[in-house]
């Protein structure tokens, strides 16, 4: 049984960042009210979708709205991303998670990949406005799918570009630029780092030799995002931790890896399952 | 009198025709196919019509049992719906799963010599009756008073707050966390022991009578009490439920294929992945699936496991048979099903494979010892006694705690050492003034029918203080 007060959710802008990359502009002035940095909410697109977990990656409280930005990667994704402005989400939730440590820590370098720059966004623009001093890594592939430049700019004191390929900025990692900024004598007080798992690890074998704390945020499989069915657990400092309300940031130094990659694989089968069948009649 | 009543006696327990267990095993339709209008008039003729019906003393929210089944024998189907209605809310969904044979069948005076009389089956009945002959009564709606309510939850204690409100006149509003309402009759229950739809049908009946249903809404996030009370609510019900899982922290458990019972439920019944892919949410089809408890939401999972496609479902449980908390009829079914109860046995550690999926769970023997403080024997591992049992998915489902995120929102609510949130047992009363509390976040997992009980009482003192504000 559903209701009109909370179910706007209208799209009001869509716009493609890249081909796989979308940002969208949502009515949801409950979740614009109250959000802070690190948050997300759950959507789904139609009656018979999935739940999934996107993070909040700004708001405009005097308009009611929030961004999301997410990647095309299976058939939700897929689903949300061929709707249309004007047209209405079947439910949003939020603002889900705790928000992230935010004060003054001194120098903080924020680093996003992928996707992850547009998580890592928020949780730039708040620490700068906390006032560190903000040091930004921001990487993809290649030079066509690297987003959010201008923005992370903007709220950098310095940003630096890597691309995989070396189309654009430094040919390389993110995390051999950390490595690079480190070596000339950088002194960090803080990481954040958001983005593919493999990305996560490798900066936090960075950051752990020079025990600078490093937090970064999981993605794990969630359904509810409430705290109530426990798919999301992950392993922090050998205790399970659900990531919806305990998390989704945790200190990267104590993150067990290998098992949020093993349980993100869990429905590889149903996922390739459900893309191979899918028509998008998700929005009729 | 002696003569009638030889008479009555007479007229064997109707048998509630059901779907086979062959066929049932892998479907998901209702099991119970519900009775006739035949057949639910001749079961209410054995009722003999108690002066003094020891029944009612079985029914937490006094139901006039006799009452309604005089009028089932009479043909007054309608009526009889209208009578359980004026004491409790939810006919449809407590004479499906009420655990009658330890409340009002087993106090009905027959059961002394023989069978008790039906009472949850006659329950059902007429709440389908009422239901399919589209002729629900509106009840009269007291002129409006302009005090606001807000009720958090939408579960049985939940929607039994909202009914009983609106009816006295004040303006409800249900702010409910998931995207469905209905609470774990929704998320929890499964399709076949009920029906979806009739939980639709008693949310719209809520909302026919003018209560406001807001989804997506969880309170302590979304908005906090304090916000509820700033945006002009004068009382405010918390009808939470007892919403985390609780798993055993033994090593392996977070493998593959391992999940909570309450993630399990959530992703077969309110997100419709048994019906996946034409639904988007999957969810793991085991051939050998080990679910681990022995309550009625071990049955449920199991019997979930069972259609979903499983050859092998084991439910393995540390006490015996006579501890389990499942309802009789639940473990009847499930074992007709063709559930295996592994009893006396107690899970130590998940084996995974190279990929991190579950593989096998090393349980260890038990035996029971001395009464624990719940009465029941407990039980004692026997060392050396561990072995492996094959499995390629696993359920626990051992308990529920409370969900910590509006004690954590709501200064000044007070909480026993478990999380629970502490409210008088007569009218839900908590420690926050206008904050009332009952169902599964007062108690701790119950039934439905305590849950909605403790809304009538909450509903009840709420009116009150309203009048007195
Ligand atoms: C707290 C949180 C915040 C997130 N924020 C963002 C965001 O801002 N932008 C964004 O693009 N993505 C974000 N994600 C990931 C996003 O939720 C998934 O990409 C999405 O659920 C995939 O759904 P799908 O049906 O399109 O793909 P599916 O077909 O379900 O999966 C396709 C592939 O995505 C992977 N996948 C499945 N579920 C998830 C998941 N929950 N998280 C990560 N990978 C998954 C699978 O391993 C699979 O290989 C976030 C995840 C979490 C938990
Ligand atoms: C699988 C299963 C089988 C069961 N079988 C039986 C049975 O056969 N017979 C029986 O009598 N009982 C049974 N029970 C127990 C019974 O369902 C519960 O005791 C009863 O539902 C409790 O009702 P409630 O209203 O307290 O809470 P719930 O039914 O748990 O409802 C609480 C609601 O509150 C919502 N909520 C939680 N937090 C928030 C928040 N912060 N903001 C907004 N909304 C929130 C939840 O999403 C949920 O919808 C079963 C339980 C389960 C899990
Ligand atoms: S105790 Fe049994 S026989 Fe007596 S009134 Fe109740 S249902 Fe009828
Ligand atoms: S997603 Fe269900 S508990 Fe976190």
């Amino acid at each position: 049984m559903r209701t009109g007060e909370y179910k706007l959710n209208l799209i009001r802008e869509k716009t493609f960042l890249s081909h796989a990359v979308v940002k969208m502009v949502i009515d949801a002035p409950n979740v614009a009210r109250k959000r802070k940095a690190g948050q997300f909410i759950v959507l789904m697109t139609d009656e018979k979708g999935e739940r999934i977990p996107l993070t909040i990656v700004d708001s405009d409280k005097e308009n009611g709205t929030i961004t999301i930005i997410f990647q095309i990667v299976g058939k939700t994704t897929t689903c949300l991303s061929e709707m249309k402005e004007g047209e209405s989400l079947y439910s949003v939730l939020g603002p889900l998670g705790q928000p992230t440590d935010i004060e003054q820590f001194g120098t903080v370098v924020c680093i996003g990949g992928g996707v992850g720059i547009g998580v890592v966004y928020p949780i730039t623009k708040a620490l700068k406005e906390a006032g560190n001093r903000v040091i930004s890594i921001i990487g993809a592939r290649t030079k066509d799918i690297l987003i959010l430049e201008d923005e992370m700019a903007q709220i950098s004191d310095e940003l630096l570009i890597a691309t995989d390929d070396g189309s654009y900025g430094f040919h390389g990692f993110v995390s051999d630029v950390l490595q690079k900024l480190i070596d000339m004598g950088e002194k960090i007080d803080r990481v954040v780092a958001i983005g593919p798992v493999p990305m996560m690890r490798v900066v936090c074998d960075v950051t752990k030799q020079y025990n600078v704390k490093t937090i970064v945020s999981l993605n794990p499989i969630m359904v509810d995002a409430t705290g109530m069915c426990g798919a999301c657990r992950v392993s922090v400092g050998g205790c399970t931790k659900f990531a919806c309300v305990d998390g989704p940031e945790f200190d990267g130094h104590e993150v067990d890896f290998d098992l949020l990659t093993s349980r993100l694989r869990m429905y590889y089968t149903q996922e390739k399952e459900a893309m191979e069948n899918f028509r998008c009649e998700c929005h009729d | 009198m002696t003569e009638a009543k030889k008479k009555k006696e007479k007229i064997p327990r109707q048998a509630m025709p059901e779907q086979d267990p062959e066929i049932r095993r892998s479907n998901f339709e209702e099991v119970p196919l519900g009775y006739t209008a035949e057949t639910a008039m001749l079961e209410a003729k054995r009722c003999i019509q108690c002066k003094k019906p020891t029944c009612m003393n079985g029914c937490p929210v006094d139901v006039d049992i006799p009452g309604f089944i005089k009028l089932v024998a009479e043909g007054e189907y309608l009526e009889a719906a209208r009578k359980i209605k004026e004491t409790n809310s939810l006919p449809a969904v407590c004479g499906r799963v009420c655990p009658q044979e330890s409340q009002c069948e087993a106090t009905c005076v027959l059961g002394k010599k023989g069978d008790p009389v039906a009472i949850g089956r006659l329950e059902r009945f007429v709440a389908d009756y009422e239901r399919k002959s589209g002729q629900i009564l509106l009840p009269d709606v007291s002129p409006s008073t302009g005090k606001r309510v807000a009720v958090v939850g939408s579960g049985p204690a939940g929607l039994t707050v909202a009914g009983d409100l609106i009816k006295l006149g004040h303006a409800v509003t249900i702010f409910e966390g998931l995207h469905e309402s209905g609470g774990v009759l929704v998320y929890g229950i499964p399709e076949f022991r009920l029906p979806k739809l009739i939980v639709a049908a008693e949310v719209g009946y809520l909302m026919k009578l003018g209560v406001t249903v807001v989804t997506d809404a969880v309170i302590g996030r979304v908005k906090t009490i304090d916000d509820l009370f700033a945006e002009g609510f004068d009382a405010i019900f918390l009808g939470v439920g007892a919403g985390a899982p609780v798993f055993m922290n033994i090593p392996g458990e977070n493998l593959n294929g391992i999940y909570s019972a309450n993630e399990y439920l959530t992703r077969s019944n309110l997100m419709k992945a048994y019906r996946f892919p034409e639904y988007d949410t999957p969810i793991a089809q085991g051939k050998n699936v080990g679910v681990i408890g022995g309550g009625n939401v071990t049955m449920d999972s199991a019997r979930t496991a069972l259609r979903l496609g499983a050859d092998n479902v084991y439910v393995i449980y540390r006490r015996t048979e006579v501890e389990m908390p499942a309802r009789v009829e639940e473990v009847h079914h499930a074992r007709e099903e063709g559930v295996q109860f592994i009893l006396l046995t107690n899970p130590v550690e998940y084996l995974g494979d190279e990929n991190g999926r579950v593989k096998g769970v090393k349980c260890i023997r038990m035996e029971l010892g001395e009464p624990d403080e719940s009465g029941r024997r407990r039980p004692i591992p026997i060392k050396g006694s561990e072995f492996v049992i094959d499995v390629d998915m696993v359920v626990v489902a051992i308990g529920t705690n409370a969900n910590p995120v509006i004690p954590n929102t709501t200064p000044g609510l007070k909480t026993n050492k478990w999380g629970y949130i502490v409210a008088d047992e007569e009218t839900g009363k908590t420690s926050r003034d206008g904050v009332y509390a009952g169902g599964d976040i007062v108690t701790g997992s119950a039934t439905v029918i305590l849950a909605a009980g403790a809304g009538k009482k909450a509903a009840k003192a709420i009116d009150e203080y309203l009048k007195s504000k």
